[in-house]
């Protein structure tokens, strides 16, 4: 097994456990780590790919994984934001009895 | 490098199943943060020491910090009585261990993944920099935007709403600003003409 094909591992690894908490857990904010911990399995694709792709010397794997870095972060602010704001309105940060977006 | 990259895979992903599973959210956040520590790891043993530390610097000192924030403004700080886990999570657990199978079918059996490992670009800070104020500016300051509208936008959300006598919602707050408003200028008219 080459090195490659263990960080592609160890990332699809990563994307399934972020995605399984994403989906399994009840609380609001579990859901946004699980979101975090998939963007940061594609991430670290990006950087295997390029650092082990024909064209290292290109640099385009870092950019795209500095500007995905820069997008995940406003989602955790925006997607906190909304927790917070949820919370003041209905008391709770538990998806189930969070059911319709109108107050 | 193969047996530390391994090591550091391990920990990452032990850590990360860890923060998905434990019931307190502030253990789970400190779960996540060593997580994002060994996806740092992982940058800098793949030779992108910028990617590395900014890894560090965005993951573990803002967005956890962040997380726990948010955690603690929503006073979910202790495990709850209920079960963690949402209905429907045996099949969530299936999917995804469906998603893994599929991912790693192909990693394994792929041959147009590339075999030889070609020689470490220099990738330093300067090369970086000069890339991003040349071919990437465009890209740059987009972001830049997005990041603005964003912060903006999270501060607006996250605002306090105004509780009036009430507990009128932020639908009735401008106008009620409004009146009192309204009724401190014509006091302070009349007062004025007096």
């Amino acid at each position: 097994m080459t090195t490659l094909q263990i960080c592609l591992l160890a990332s699809a690894l990563l994307f399934a456990i972020g995605f399984a908490g994403a989906v399994t857990r009840r609380h609001a904010i579990l859901v946004l780590i699980g979101i975090e911990l998939m963007l940061n399995a594609a991430n670290l694709n990006f950087i295997a790919f390029w650092r082990f792709g024909p064209h290292p010397e290109m640099l385009t794997g870092l950019m795209f994984v500095i500007f995905s870095m820069a997008l995940a972060g406003a989602e955790a602010a925006v997607g906190l934001a909304l927790v917070i704001a949820i919370y003041r309105h209905k008391k709770t940060s538990n998806l189930d009895e969070v059911k319709e977006l109108k107050g | 490098m193969t047996l530390s990259i391994i090591i550091t895979a391990i920990v990452t992903i032990l850590a990360a199943a860890t923060a998905m599973s434990l019931r307190n959210l502030v253990h789970s956040v400190l779960a996540l943060a060593v997580a994002f520590a060994g996806i740092a790891a992982f940058y800098l043993q793949l030779d992108a020491q910028f990617v590395g530390f900014a890894e560090i610097l965005v993951y573990v000192g803002a967005v956890a910090i962040l997380i726990v924030f948010a955690i603690l403004l929503t006073r979910s700080g202790e495990a709850p009585d209920q079960s963690v886990l949402g209905p429907g999570w045996f099949y969530g657990i299936i999917v995804s261990a469906l998603v893994f199978t599929a991912i790693g079918w192909a990693i394994l059996n792929s041959s147009a993944l590339p075999t030889e490992v070609p020689v470490a670009s220099d990738a330093t800070v300067k090369h970086i920099g000069e890339a991003l104020m040349t071919k990437y500016v465009l890209p740059l300051e987009i972001i830049g935007l997005v990041l603005t509208a964003a912060m903006i936008g999270a501060v607006l959300i996250a605002l306090r709403e105004v509780s009036t006598a009430g507990g009128s919602r932020r639908e009735s707050a401008p106008s009620e600003n409004l009146s009192g408003l309204t009724s401190t200028a014509t006091n302070s008219s009349l007062g004025g003409k007096a």
